[in-house]
């Protein structure tokens, strides 16, 4: 099957990586790829806030913010 | 504004959050639902009077931004509830001196004074310097103390009522906190209004955000450019507090609903809790005068440790 490659960057880590996906995966998959829950995050593109059942395209640059509080 | 009971969005605009019961709502959909919701809790619990002197307990942080930014609207609609800013300076080196920044330009841009109190000038010691001295839990140290703080400066600046950035995950840990360390007692002293009006020692507390989930107020900061970089506590971590919320997380994620769920429930329990502690505690202390369960309170007796162990150190 085709895949995507997309770019993430992490904030609760302040780490950037890159990701494979089958075509038109959702965000929830990517979520799941890299075991973080989606209650505990929003997620953005381009700015933009995107929901979990939002496809993603080849080379989209995603933020994942976490949600949690700083304390 | 009518809200879809269901899966569908609110609008032809594009959505930025499902909420729990399943509506997809735009941003602008969003900022009104939000906004309102806090209003709402704000009269449902009779959270303000008519004329405030209102603090607000300012971090620099996503909660404490959103619930300034939100109560300075309604300041603007009402000119009989003045606002007023209060941020603690632990001394949390990396940490607070960033959130301090983002607190200090957020006040300015909107016009509003911040009163900035650090632990170094009010009690000699930074709280990194407290951890070198004593080893004790970070977060209760640093609780005991920051609210001791928030309360005396509090009450200095003449405020009616101070208002702090505590959300519905914030109840909701603190709730199963109290459960699991046998500690009911401290539960009665939870809920969306703190304390009573016009106390001489103590300065009662409101949670405006107190029916809003971290997600949600997450992405009114973000969509209001109230988000900044990520900045976590580094002592967080570590804490009794961080389990129960990722286990908070991991159920609510399996079956949707539950925080509001725990929360709900305990306000059905909070009167009785409330009449049961009625009277407990609140004694001034034998040393700075401050309210205490005890003969002396917990931060005059932290700062006895601190300054016999430094004094030997030294």
């Amino acid at each position: 099957m085709k895949k995507i490659k997309i770019a993430v960057f992490i904030d609760r880590e302040n780490k950037n990586i890159s990701a494979e996906l089958d075509v038109d995966s959702p965000v929830s998959d990517l979520l799941k790829k890299l075991k973080i829950n989606s209650v505990t995050v929003i997620v953005s593109r381009n700015n933009e806030l995107i929901l979990e059942d939002e496809k993603l395209n080849d080379r989209d640059e995603i933020k994942i913010l976490s949600v949690i509080s700083g304390g | 504004m009518q809200i879809k009971l269901n899966n569908q969005n609110c609008c032809s605009e594009k959505p930025v959050i499902q909420l729990t019961a399943g509506e997809k709502l735009c941003k602008n959909h969003f900022n009104e639902y939000f906004e309102n919701k806090v209003f709402k809790t704000i009269r449902q619990f009779d959270l303000l009077g008519k004329e405030e002197n209102l603090g607000v307990a300012l971090s620099g942080g996503k909660d404490s931004l959103t619930v300034l930014t939100i109560l300075n609207k309604l300041s603007k609609q009402n000119p009989k509830i003045k606002l007023t800013a209060i941020a603690i300076d632990e001394g949390i080196a990396g940490y607070r001196d960033k959130t301090l920044v983002t607190a200090q330009k957020f006040c300015d841009e909107n016009r509003i004074q911040l009163n900035i109190f650090s632990y170094k000038e009010e009690f000699g010691f930074t709280l990194d310097e407290m951890l070198k001295i004593l080893n004790v839990k970070p977060c209760s140290i640093c609780g005991v103390f920051r609210r001791y703080l928030l309360n005396k400066k509090s009450r200095e600046l003449k405020l009616t009522k101070l208002a702090t950035g505590h959300n519905l995950d914030d109840e909701c840990q603190s709730i199963l906190m109290n459960q699991m360390k046998n500690n009911i007692g401290a539960s009665a002293r939870l809920g969306p209004k703190v304390g009573v009006a016009n106390d001489a020692k103590f300065s009662q507390r409101i949670k405006p955000l107190y029916l809003c989930m971290e997600k949600e107020v997450t992405t009114y900061a973000f969509i209001n450019g109230l988000l900044d970089n990520f900045n976590e506590c580094p002592n967080v971590v570590h804490s009794f507090r961080a389990q129960v919320r990722d286990m908070l997380n991991d159920m609510e994620l399996k079956f949707p609903g539950t925080k509001y769920g725990i929360v709900n429930s305990f306000l059905e329990t909070l009167p009785i809790l409330k009449e049961k502690f009625r009277g407990e505690m609140v004694q001034a202390c034998s040393k700075c005068g401050e309210p205490s369960a005890n003969d002396v309170c917990s931060a005059c007796s932290y700062l006895e440790k601190l300054r016999k162990s430094d004094s030997i150190k030294i």
